[in-house]
Order: structure tokens, then C-alpha cells, then sequence
């Protein structure tokens, strides 16, 4: 197991290295100079030559190349030409607020998924699996841009039930300010007490939530389906019939454990999937998360802004498919290489 | 945006092999596989596919009005006798915008696949041919662009490029062409085994040839079947871009384009944003349980009757 923890780790390393350079190559080729989105258009020679020199825009590329390495290992994850703000300090207030939602769509589509999938196969080519077939699949098929549209228009807009946009009632910042301490604000708001902040944001979270869990729910129900019906034709499930156990008993006591392993490996894969799905939905909802960051990242050209969020994500995307693996090298040993 | 992956529309992150791993690449030929497609949930799909396909190339005599027919007088008409999905903003009608649309949708997703295909099924081949250090080096770039979530690559790279729809295509593409890569590539290197294929490298037959000849018709079946999966995805993908403003630009009829510039509307007029909506939802739809359908016609344990 540590050999291939270590096998499974290096290629991870050199991953990210690849990711690090196709990074810095698609940021050299953005239209428009750093220097001079950086200084302004009003800006002086003196002022630009200023620009240029700090970001060393005049160094050779391999020498560029080196010092944005070196910059990234030591924590330097550039200055947004945009906030103006260490790019690093903007990541760690935006990502937990993505975190946030995706977490709470997550959890929404575990709950709802898996029984929905045990539901299916119990009554497997029957009515409620039909069901299920086509509401899974209208789920990992619908436009989330059009669905988040959709619901806010209906729930929040006309019926009012819900806020429109943003994380919380933005006057609740004066009336009682929030602590920050994992820069999640749920999760804030719950260990400062912070009850006011606390029920605000889990209203404005119940649109958004429902939109990027739609994804998830259905793939999670597909797959938990597809696994208990595979399980389910098994030599153990036969014994299990033979000794009078029911369909249902078969299904939960039996089957669903060993077809947790793929679906949990399922939803770690899905997770890096839902942060980026998930940035047209803070877009609809204005949520304060990597997914407006990025957009108004792109609409200034703020390329160090653009390379952080690309970055963070890739290394989301490597992290979840590095757990995937271990786990199921832990799981099940005829995965590891021998 | 759906990325390429196991399930049925994808999670962009799902290696492809998940669903064709345990069971072992299938390695039957397609003709042979089709007539198993007796899944009427999977037949739903494949008459929705034809519906769309003809109402999109069809589109230019089945819409009731030209393409372009700005009518300010008649703008944001609600749904009826003249205008079954109403007008939009500039007083075009929205049905015949839908019907257009679907063109540049189709043509988007076919260019893609096409392009995606033909450059990750060759680079699979060739690495699961030659095996060794050439497989290594084309792996391990794979897997350096796998690590880009579509979307966000797509991003960066219609940022870099001009709005068009070619820029979607050559965005989607870049992030597209790894699925295949590693999909061909483990069905290449089991078949680079097989007897048929020692036999003709001893009678002397050069790589190249054995590769088009022996390898690539005896690995292409799953790479067929993963394309069909995977068009869901590129629609659903090209639509966003297209809702960004990073890709169709007016006045190309676009689904998700027509609903970036109706969304302001949505409370007032709602029928400017649901129609083009919903025409990406049914033909996302309809792909994905095309897709299920084949991939279980292809795993005999899946099949489910």
C-alpha cells in the first residue's frame, strides 16, 4: 500500500506540474498588457516601465516561468490586477463561500440520491424506477444557467418565498457583524452564535443549493440504481433468497454496502465537478463565491486572478481523484499495482 | 457543461473507463451490439435524437417566419395562434429561433466530437500500440489536461480567442480529445496483444498499417458508444459558454445565447427564456438515454429488462 501510495502520489505531482505550465502558457497568450491593466490607461511611461518591471515582464519566458514557480511554492499567488488584493487573500474568502454551497448540494443529493437509486432497484422496470430513470436523467441533462433562472424567477422573484441573490441580508453586516473564522459563513455563524446571519444565509441558500444538486442527485441515484440491481443478481443475493430474506432486506442489508464503494468515489469525482458547475449558479444568485470572482476575473482581463481560480480548481480536481484512488486501493487491494 | 464521464451526461471528472473496466473493454463490433437495443427507454431517445435532428435541418422550411425577422411593432408577443412560443425582445419569433438554434447547437456538438474523436482516438492507438515510454509521455499529458475541469479550461481559452461559435468548438474540443485518448488507448493496448496482430507483425506489416487495419476497428466500438454519452455534455457545455457571452454572438440563433438575452425578462415574459431552454434540455436528454441505452447494450451484466 505505501509504494503505491507513493506511485499515486508522484504522478499526481507531476500532474499539477503540467497544470502549473499550461497555466502560464495560456496566460501569456490573453489579449491586452498586465502592465498596462495594471497601471491604467492614463498612466505614465515611468508609471508602465514601473508595472512591467515588477512583474517582470521584460525577463526571458524561462525565467518568467521560474519565478512564477517558485512564487506559487511559496504561497505568492500573485496580486489581482482588478482587487488589487493578494490573489491568495481573494481565493480564501471566495472558495469557502463556493465550498459552502456545493457542500450543502452534496449533502442534498447523498440524502436524496442514494434511497431514490435503493427505490428504483427495489422496484426495478416497475413504475417507480421509470420514474426515477427519467427524473435522474432530467436532472444531469437540465441547463443549470436555465434552471437557477428558472427557480429564482418562480420562487423568489414572483412568489417571493425566497431571496433573489447573495449569501445574506447585506444589513445584517451593521446590525450584527459576523466573526470570520473559517471564512464559511454558515459555519461561522453557527460556532459565533450568530443566529440572525445564520437563518438569513440559509435562506439565500436553498435556491442555489437546489440547482447545483440537481447534478449530482441524479448521477448518484443512476449510479446507486445500477450498482444494487448488478449486486442484487450476485451468488450472496441468491443464498440470501434461498435463506427468506425479502427483495427489500436483500437490497439495504446486503447490496447497498458493498455498491457504496463506486458511488462514494462517484462523489468525490462529482464534487470537483459541481465547484466549477457551480459557477454559472453564483452567477444567477450573485453568490460571493470562486464562480463571480472568476467572471469578473474574465470580463478585466486580470490574468494573475484568472491563473489563481484555474489553479485552485485543478488542484481540486487532482486532490479528488487522488482520494478516489487511495480509497479504493484501501477498499479493495486488486486495484493496487502489485 | 457536462464533461465527459461515466454516467449518463457525464460528470466531467468520471474517468470513462469506469464503465467499461470491470466488465473488460468490449471489443464486439457494433453491428453486432445494436439489434440488443430492445430498452424502449433507450428507443425514446433515439426518436427524440431524430426529432431534433430534422426540426434542425429541416429548420429552414419548417420555420414560419425567416430567420432574421426583426418585427419591433410585434416584439415580446405572448404565445399564440401566430406565434406558437411568442416573439422575443426585437419581435423575431421565437419558434423559428428555437428551430435555427438547434442547427448551431448540432453543428457545435458533431464538430467536436468529430474533431475530439479523431485527435484522442489517434493518440490512444499509438500509445496503446506502442506501449513503453511512448505511452507514458502521451498518458501523462492526458492526464494534465484531464486535471482542467471542460468548463473552466473552456473559459480561459474563449477568453484568449474571439467569441464565435469556432472558438466554443476549438475550447470545448481541447478539453474534450483526453476522454478518448485514455479510452482508446487501454482497449488499443489489450488488442495489441491478440494473435491476429502478432501474426501480421511477423509477416512484416508496418505499424502504421496494422494500426488502421487490425487495432483501430476492433477498439472503436466503446470510443463510439462513450461519443454518444458524451454529446449531451458538449451541448450542455456549448450552451453555457454561449449564455457567458463567450460564444454565439448575435445575431446567430443559440440556445444558450437566447437565454443570456431574454433572462432579464424572465419575469415579465416568460416565454423568451423557457422555449430555448427547454429545447437544450430535451436534446441533452435525449443523448444521454441514447447513450445509457448503448452502454448497457454494450455490459451485458447492466442490461436490465
Amino acid at each position: 500500500m505505501l509504494r503505491y501510495l507513493i506511485r499515486r502520489l508522484g504522478q499526481a505531482l507531476l500532474v499539477v506540474a503540467g497544470v502549473v505550465m499550461l497555466t502560464f502558457v495560456v496566460m501569456r497568450l490573453v489579449p491586452g498588457d498586465p502592465a498596462v491593466a495594471f497601471a491604467g490607461p492614463k498612466a505614465t511611461p515611468e508609471q508602465l516601465a514601473a508595472a512591467r518591471e515588477r512583474f517582470g515582464l521584460d525577463d526571458p519566458l524561462w525565467v518568467q516561468l521560474w519565478n512564477y514557480v517558485r512564487d506559487l511554492v511559496t504561497g505568492d499567488w500573485g496580486t489581482s490586477l482588478h482587487t488589487r488584493q493578494p490573489v491568495r487573500d481573494d481565493l480564501l474568502l471566495a472558495f469557502p463561500a463556493s465550498l459552502e454551497l456545493v457542500g450543502a448540494a452534496l449533502l442534498l443529493a447523498i440524502v436524496a440520491g442514494i434511497p431514490v437509486g435503493v427505490l428504483a432497484a427495489r422496484y426495478k422496470t416497475k413504475f417507480p424506477d421509470f420514474g426515477v430513470r427519467v427524473a435522474s436523467m432530467l436532472a444531469v441533462s437540465v441547463p443549470v444557467f436555465w434552471l437557477a433562472l428558472a427557480l429564482q424567477t418562480v420562487f423568489a422573484s414572483n412568489l417571493g418565498w425566497f431571496p433573489v441573490a447573495g449569501e445574506y441580508d447585506s444589513s445584517l453586516d451593521t446590525t450584527s457583524p459576523l466573526t470570520l473564522w473559517t471564512n464559511i459563513t454558515v459555519v461561522d455563524a453557527l460556532i459565533t452564535g450568530n443566529w440572525p446571519i445564520l437563518t438569513s444565509t440559509l435562506r439565500h441558500l436553498v435556491l442555489p443549493t437546489l440547482v447545483v444538486a440537481a447534478y449530482p442527485t441524479g448521477v448518484i441515484a443512476q449510479m446507486t440504481r445500477a450498482m444494487l440491481i448488478e449486486e442484487a443478481g450476485q451468488d450472496h443475493a441468491r443464498l440470501e433468497r434461498a435463506l427468506g430474506f425479502g427483495e427489500t432486506s436483500i437490497l439495504t442489508r446486503f447490496a447497498l454496502r458493498p455498491a457504496l464503494g463506486p458511488v462514494l468515489s462517484l462523489i468525490a469525482l462529482v464534487f470537483a465537478y459541481s465547484i466549477v458547475n457551480g459557477f454559472l449558479v453564483e452567477a444567477v444568485f450573485n453568490w460571493p463565491g470562486l464562480g463571480r470572482y472568476a467572471a469578473s476575473a474574465i470580463s478585466s482581463l486580470d490574468t494573475p486572478a484568472i491563473a489563481g481560480v484555474t489553479l485552485l480548481v485543478a488542484l481540486v480536481y487532482v486532490l479528488a481523484n487522488l482520494v478516489v484512488d487511495l480509497l479504493q486501493g484501501l477498499i479493495d487491494p486488486r486495484v493496487r499495482p502489485q | 457543461m457536462t464533461p465527459p464521464g461515466t454516467p449518463p451526461g457525464t460528470p466531467p471528472g468520471t474517468p470513462p473507463e469506469a464503465s467499461l473496466s470491470e466488465a473488460g473493454p468490449s471489443e464486439a463490433p457494433l453491428r453486432r451490439t445494436l439489434p440488443k437495443i430492445t430498452d424502449r427507454f433507450a428507443a425514446t431517445g433515439a426518436v427524440l435524437i431524430v426529432v431534433v435532428a430534422a426540426a434542425a435541418l429541416l429548420a429552414p422550411w419548417l420555420a414560419p417566419y425567416p430567420e432574421d425577422a426583426v418585427d419591433p411593432v410585434n416584439a415580446l408577443l405572448a404565445p399564440g395562434a401566430e406565434h406558437w412560443f411568442g416573439t422575443d425582445q426585437a419581435g423575431r419569433d421565437v419558434l423559428t429561433r428555437v428551430l435555427y438554434g438547434g442547427r448551431t447547437s448540432l453543428f457545435i456538438a458533431v464538430s467536436v466530437l468529430a474533431v475530439s474523436a479523431a485527435v484522442g482516438v489517434t493518440l490512444g492507438l499509438v500509445a496503446g500500440y506502442a506501449g513503453g515510454w511512448v505511452r507514458d509521455v502521451i498518458m501523462r499529458v492526458t492526464d494534465v489536461f484531464l486535471a482542467f475541469p471542460a468548463l473552466l479550461l473552456s473559459l480561459m481559452l474563449a477568453m484568449v480567442l474571439q467569441p464565435s461559435v469556432t472558438t466554443v468548438i476549438v475550447a470545448i474540443a481541447v478539453t474534450w480529445w483526453p476522454w478518448y485518448a485514455r479510452l482508446s488507448a487501454s482497449v488499443a493496448a489489450s488488442v495489441a496483444t491478440r494473435p491476429y496482430v502478432d501474426a501480421a507483425r511477423c509477416l512484416g506489416v508496418p505499424a502504421p498499417v496494422i494500426i488502421v487495419r487490425h487495432v483501430l476497428p476492433n477498439s472503436i466500438t466503446p470510443v463510439l458508444v462513450q461519443i454518444s454519452l458524451d454529446a449531451g455534455g458538449v451541448i450542455l457545455t456549448a450552451a453555457a459558454l454561449s449564455y457567458l457571452g463567450l460564444g454565439a454572438q448575435e445575431p446567430t440563433a443559440e440556445w444558450g445565447l437566447m437565454v443570456d438575452q431574454g433572462q432579464t425578462l424572465f419575469t415579465t415574459n416568460w416565454w423568451v427564456v423557457t422555449f430555448p431552454g427547454l429545447a437544450i434540455l430535451v436534446t441533452a436528454f435525449a443523448f444521454n438515454v441514447l447513450g445509457e441505452g448503448l452502454r448497457n447494450a454494450l455490459d451485458p451484466r447492466r442490461v436490465v429488462r
